[in-house]
């Protein structure tokens, strides 16, 4: 099965998807994610979605759960490259995707990521979000 | 007239070209129907002559009863082109369609000439003709309708862009002055404007200006809620300015919750936009004297 | 109205649904929609597919080309003899959902169709109708 990369850039992980996710595909990369996040002690994952020509409730929800577990594990997460017939695809679907940042693309992802992660304090002792 | 060989019009036709082009124009053009100086006589003789050509060649291969026949298709494709383009010029439906049905006259007078020993013949040459020639008319004037259609559409279409322009105030700010209602199509073009130009600008601001927007109810606000989300998951935050009072008033009277940063002028969402996105306007320091 | 043309896949497992996206983006791109329009059908195909596999056991999904005076549009007839709907108004409600998940299919799929229909018996099997339409 294939396997989706996951690469480490600085203090954040990086996730580019490029392909139809299923749901065995998904919860792999979930998985994945976890363990790295654990691994690296990374404070950011961000998820690169401008391959993507659909997001559905089911790729939302994925989203989602990464940005929770992210969370839990004191990390940001930071969604880039969505599409403009998916962003107006997504609002009229009622998807909102609350509590997930976003940025245009992976430069200025990165850029949102490193200033969220200063504003909290290099130790995660910073203030509620 | 599969009977092709039976009718005699092909032929008749064919010997006679040149006088029935002449009359067939002379009657063209004294038709009060068709626009002086819009299209000049040279080049309505061009088309006629043309028109006569592939029609004679009709005839002699095809089915007089069955235009949509292959056969007709070289005359089919002239009338299309001859319609569209009138219905580009603005000429009416008549007028377009008077090209086939004046050709009638000079054609009944040829074959009341031609066939005037047998009047059982004449009759049933000139009720093939007529048949035909409606079909034909009918033909331009649907060509005609279709592309009437398509103009239509597309000014509809460019009217609404024109209407809901996006400007690139700044660096990184985007300002969308929205005039008139907003209804659910709109919205959408809005939507698909904004979002268009904030990955061409990479925009990390859009000021949506609702000045020029009478009323804002329950289903305005929806919209507007709808375009700020959209442009949030693009990566951009979203300021509305052009709070009226009335509308302020309106707003919370009916418990609408906008869930975005709101300025009552554009003045103080630009200076807004500028701290949010860390750039500074400096005055220029004043010259010695 | 006129069915121009159609076809049938099988929706059962989860690779069918990159299928069934993939045909209703061909079909709708050929009508002639807008990239707009195209995914925001192509999206509620993959919704309303994966509730067929999800929650009605696997089912068929028919793309159809059809014709109506003066427009031309898409329609899709998902089926499955799967345990059927026992309350489609709450299913059709945002938020609502048997699965843990963010109960947004149905609805959602309803606003991304011009027009969406539901029939379902308890016990016998659901039938979801989505048509969406050329927008000029």
């Amino acid at each position: 099965m294939e396997q989706i990369p996951i690469l480490k850039v600085g203090r954040c992980l990086l996730v580019s998807i490029q392909i139809d996710m299923h749901d065995k595909l998904a919860l792999a990369l979930q998985d994945d994610l976890t363990q790295k996040l654990v691994e690296t002690r990374a404070r950011g994952v961000l998820i690169d979605i401008s391959a993507l020509d659909l997001v559905d409730s089911f790729i939302g929800r994925m989203l989602s759960n990464i940005a929770a577990m992210a969370r839990v594990l004191d990390a940001q997460t930071v969604v880039v490259g969505m599409r403009p017939q998916v962003a107006i695809t997504l609002v009229e679907l009622g998807l909102t995707l609350t509590g997930i940042q976003t940025a245009l693309d992976v430069d200025r992802g990165l850029a949102l990521i490193n200033r969220l992660i200063d504003a909290e304090g290099e130790d995660g002792a910073g203030g509620a979000h | 007239m599969v009977a092709s060989t039976t009718s005699r019009i092909p032929d008749l036709l064919e010997k006679h070209q040149s006088k029935l082009l002449a009359s067939w124009l002379e009657r063209q053009l004294a038709s009060s129907s068709l626009r002086s100086g819009q299209i000049g006589e040279d080049e309505l003789k061009e088309q006629s002559q043309k028109f006569l050509r592939e029609f004679i060649a009709g005839l002699k291969s095809a089915p007089a009863d069955d235009i949509t026949e292959q056969s007709w298709r070289q005359v089919r494709e002239l009338l299309s082109e001859f319609s569209h383009s009138r219905a580009l010029q603005g000429f009416t439906p008549s007028e377009t369609a008077t090209f086939i049905f004046s050709l009638k006259e000079p054609l009944f007078t040829l074959l009341r000439e031609e066939i005037k020993a047998d009047a059982q013949a004449l009759g049933e040459e000139i009720w093939t003709a007529t048949r035909l020639i409606d079909k034909f008319g009918l033909f331009t004037a649907e060509i005609y309708q279709q592309s009437r259609d398509e103009i239509i559409k597309r000014q509809a279409r460019e009217l609404l862009e024109l209407s809901t322009p996006v400007v690139e105030l700044w660096h990184k700010i985007l300002a969308i002055p929205l005039i008139g209602t907003l209804d659910s199509e709109r919205t959408q073009t809005v939507m698909e404007n904004l979002l268009n130009y904030i990955v061409k600008s990479g925009a990390e601001i859009a000021i949506i200006d609702i000045t020029g927007v009478p009323t804002v109810d329950t289903l305005v606000a929806q919209h507007l809620i709808k375009t700020v989300s959209a442009a949030r998951l693009m990566g951009a935050d979203c300021i509305i300015s052009g709070i009226r009072p009335q509308i302020a008033q309106t707003i919370v009277h009916l418990g609408l919750q906008l869930d975005v940063v709101s300025k009552a002028t554009m003045a103080d969402a630009f200076a807004l936009a500028l701290k949010r996105t860390g750039q500074v306007v400096t005055r220029a320091a004043a010259r010695p004297a | 109205m006129q069915v121009e043309r159609t076809s049938t896949l099988e929706v059962r497992r989860p690779e069918d649904v990159v299928k069934v996206r993939q045909e209703v983006r061909n079909r709708t791109a050929a009508v002639g929609f807008s990239l707009v329009d195209q995914t925001k059908f192509v999206t509620a195909a993959s919704e309303i597919a994966r509730n067929t596999i999800d929650h009605g056991g696997g089912g068929q999904a028919h793309v159809e080309t059809i014709v109506v005076t003066g427009k031309r549009g898409v329609r899709l007839i998902f089926e499955d003899q799967g345990p059927g709907i026992t309350d489609i108004k709450l299913a059709m409600q945002d938020g609502y959902s048997t699965g843990g998940g963010l109960g947004m299919g149905m609805p959602g799929s309803k606003r991304l169709s011009n027009e969406f229909y539901v029939e379902s018996t308890p016990g016998k099997g659901t039938k979801v109708t989505l048509v969406r339409w050329k927008s000029s």
